[in-house]
């Protein structure tokens, strides 16, 4: 029993990573239908952005956590403006190809001027364990668990209640009647970006301070495996996306508990498979009529 | 008619491309002695691992062969025969993919005319190197391919033109598993192996080949990794003795992080991969106890070894950092390919190949290695053992 609970801690921390990056994912897709595979890279520039401020500048958590999604949130808007924008009305594949393509550039630009070594990321907040009930929970778990429900409230407060965010709604209803209506389509786009964007910085700084490792190559696979739980969740939907990171995490930690470790990347993407044969809509998905 | 007119073209076109293919196989072919050395440098290829899965590894290796090549340099260059020759490093890339391993091997040593080349840094891309470079008859000595295979032919026995500077993992596994019976006392054991590298899985069989007491679990991860928690909370429910841990430091030390961090206290035993300076970063000084693992080269060994003394305060002085395990061998690579060349008093590409199968006893960073019959080098191993991150004492296996 207190190994299923200790299990279930493991899970709800790694699940909590992937929510955040999922997010991401899913405000992108759901404004301009648009999968951004560089999503994965923007949470590790949010890691090395922590990394060097908190070595160089000597910044504490809080700063570095809010600094590295504000840094993040810019380099998402960048690299929409450069790369996407010039291909919004381009067919869907042509963006695709690109969101590729920015995901190679920047893990190469940070190989190349970084090295492509592991590092070790420094450790702000002392480790404190807690026994509950024979189950052992750190400090920096409840506060990636904590951070990560803290953002979501966060931002789905500011999807249901902000102006900006009922013109992102309403711009990823339909963009052009929102357009007729005056909405700048073109910043409430930058804006999801930057929100999305920010997501995955704070993922990024919470990852490096949870691992203590950080490398160029860290955003592939956690942000292929937050596609997946965003597509489980529902792609477009934002409480799919929390919802499908936090199974996610927990499919992954159930499948290496029972002894098969090696099938755990095989397990998520079976999902990923199962559920675009069974619901391709996700579990929080609408399944919208294409009207004629 | 017009369908058949471009069957017919490109029909012709496929031909015309066979032939030459074939007409490239025929010429590489009769250049039957191998690549001669030519004008006032010896050419070395170097075949790394400098981006992708394993490009931390691989720029470690380059740093080692640039520092011991500019040292021999810096000494007017290689005894060939009487004459003194620069070294002239060719660099490439290989980018931890296999076909992109074969084109390079194929370029060092059809165009650039390589006289010997170092690398691969990973057996994958080594053993795919392989044919080329013994079609070109040019010798290719891997700092690190572990693989028991990965200089043999299909019949057993060695690749002609193949060579390692490393152990190989029957070797080094079966090491471990003696250290564990025989200092450790262990008798439950969990394995823990590096699935995504030959590195890791082959030392995970070799161990458990060669363990005599009971593997009571084995699991695997693959590089990149960062979350073991949930394996390491299965293993503490199983009452193991040890881990064994075949992999690279990257993940290794993540492992000792968790496992340390969830009271699962047990040594934990890994191979050389692990020996860098980077472990205790990762893995964090009081959590690095109770931790050992095999290596040929080790900051207590090199004590008394002047080579190797020489070698880390050099490297230390050139990069700011503690010399990895990768820049050693690599460093060790090249100074093997200069003893070769010089006892042959030949830098042709064929005859370094004789020379480096008859190195004996050659006094490198890691240790006085010999090549043996099977191209593998041989050389003693010892465990260290790391305690709050700092290297307590080793133990030499026979």
């Amino acid at each position: 029993m207190t190994t299923l609970l200790q299990q279930l801690i493991n899970g709800l921390s790694l699940g909590s990573i992937y929510a955040l990056l999922a997010l991401g994912y899913t405000m992108v897709y759901g404004i301009i239908k648009l999968i951004n595979f560089a999503h994965g890279d923007i949470y590790m520039l949010g890691a090395f952005w922590g990394y060097y401020t908190i070595n160089f500048w000597h910044f504490n958590f809080i700063f570095a956590l809010v600094s590295a999604m504000f840094v993040c949130a810019v380099a998402g808007v960048v690299i929409e403006y450069l790369a996407y924008r010039p291909l919004r009305h381009a067919p869907r594949i042509t963006a695709l190809i690109t969101a590729i393509g920015v995901s190679y550039f920047l893990e190469n630009i940070m190989s190349y001027l970084y090295g492509a070594d592991t590092r070790n990321f420094p450790q702000v907040i002392k480790q404190v364990n807690y026994t509950i009930f024979g189950v052992r929970i750190s400090n920096i778990q409840i506060l990636i668990l904590a951070t990560a429900c803290f953002l979501m409230i966060l931002l789905q407060l500011i999807i249901k209640k902000t102006k900006m965010g009922r013109a992102m709604r309403a711009v990823s209803v339909d963009a052009d009647a929102a357009e007729l209506v005056g909405i700048n389509i073109n910043r409430t786009i930058s804006f999801t970006f930057a929100l999305g964007s920010s997501m995955a910085g704070a993922a990024g700084v919470l990852i490096g301070l949870y691992y203590n490792s950080i490398d160029p190559l860290m955003g592939m696979t956690p942000g292929i495996k937050a596609f997946v739980a965003a597509v489980v969740g529902g792609i477009g939907s934002v409480p799919g996306a929390s919802l499908g990171g936090f199974l996610i995490g927990l499919l992954e930690t159930a499948v290496q508990s029972v002894g098969l470790s090696a099938y755990k990347d095989a397990a998520v993407y079976l999902v990923l498979i199962i559920i675009l044969l069974v619901l391709p809509a996700g579990i929080f998905g609408k399944n919208v009529k294409e009207k004629v | 008619m017009k369908k058949s007119m471009i069957k017919k073209v490109t029909g012709i076109a496929a031909i015309m491309m066979s032939a030459a293919i074939f007409a490239g196989c025929s010429t590489a072919k009769t250049t039957s002695q191998g690549n001669d050395q030519t004008g006032s440098t010896v050419k070395i290829g170097v075949n790394l691992e400098l981006s992708g899965a394993a490009g931390g590894y691989g720029n470690q290796m380059k740093q080692g062969i640039e520092m011991a090549t500019k040292e021999i340099n810096n000494k007017g260059g290689v005894n060939v025969n009487g004459k003194k020759k620069k070294i002239k490093l060719i660099i490439k890339d290989n980018k931890t993919s296999t076909s992109t391993s074969a084109s390079i091997a194929a370029q060092l040593s059809n165009n650039d005319k390589v006289n010997a080349i170092i690398g691969t840094a990973t057996t994958n891309a080594g053993t795919a190197a392989i044919p080329n470079e013994t079609k070109a008859k040019v010798a290719a000595l891997s700092p690190s391919a572990t693989d028991p295979n990965f200089t043999l032919q299909k019949n057993g026995k060695a690749q002609p033109y193949v060579f390692r500077a490393c152990y190989q993992n029957n070797f080094q596994g079966g090491t471990a598993a003696k250290f564990m019976t025989n200092n450790l006392k262990a008798k439950r054991v969990a394995v823990l192996g590096d699935n995504s590298t030959d590195y890791g899985t082959g030392l995970a069989k070799a161990f458990k080949k060669q363990f005599t007491g009971k593997v009571v679990d084995t699991q695997y991860f693959a590089s990149g990794d960062k979350d073991f928690n949930a394996i390491l909370t299965s293993f503490k429910n199983k009452k193991i003795d040890a881990i064994y841990a075949p992999g690279y430091y990257s993940e290794i030390g993540l492992i000792i992080k968790q496992a340390r961090q969830m009271g699962l206290n047990v040594p934990i035993v890994g191979s050389d991969g692990m020996a860098d300076a980077k472990l205790v970063q990762i893995a964090g000084a009081k959590n690095a106890s109770n931790i050992y693992y095999t290596t040929p080269f080790s900051q207590t060994v090199a004590k008394s070894n002047p080579v190797a003394a020489k070698f880390l305060k050099a490297y230390k002085a050139r990069y700011h950092t503690d010399a990895p395990t990768f820049s050693a061998l690599a460093y060790d690579s090249t100074y093997m390919i200069k003893t070769a060349i010089e006892n042959e008093k030949s830098a042709n590409s064929v005859k370094i190949r004789d020379g480096l199968a008859k190195i004996k006893n050659f006094d490198g960073v890691t240790g006085k290695i010999t090549i043996d019959s099977k191209h593998d080098a041989n050389k003693p191993i010892a465990v260290e053992h790391l305690n709050n991150g700092k290297v307590v004492g080793s133990t030499q296996i026979k």
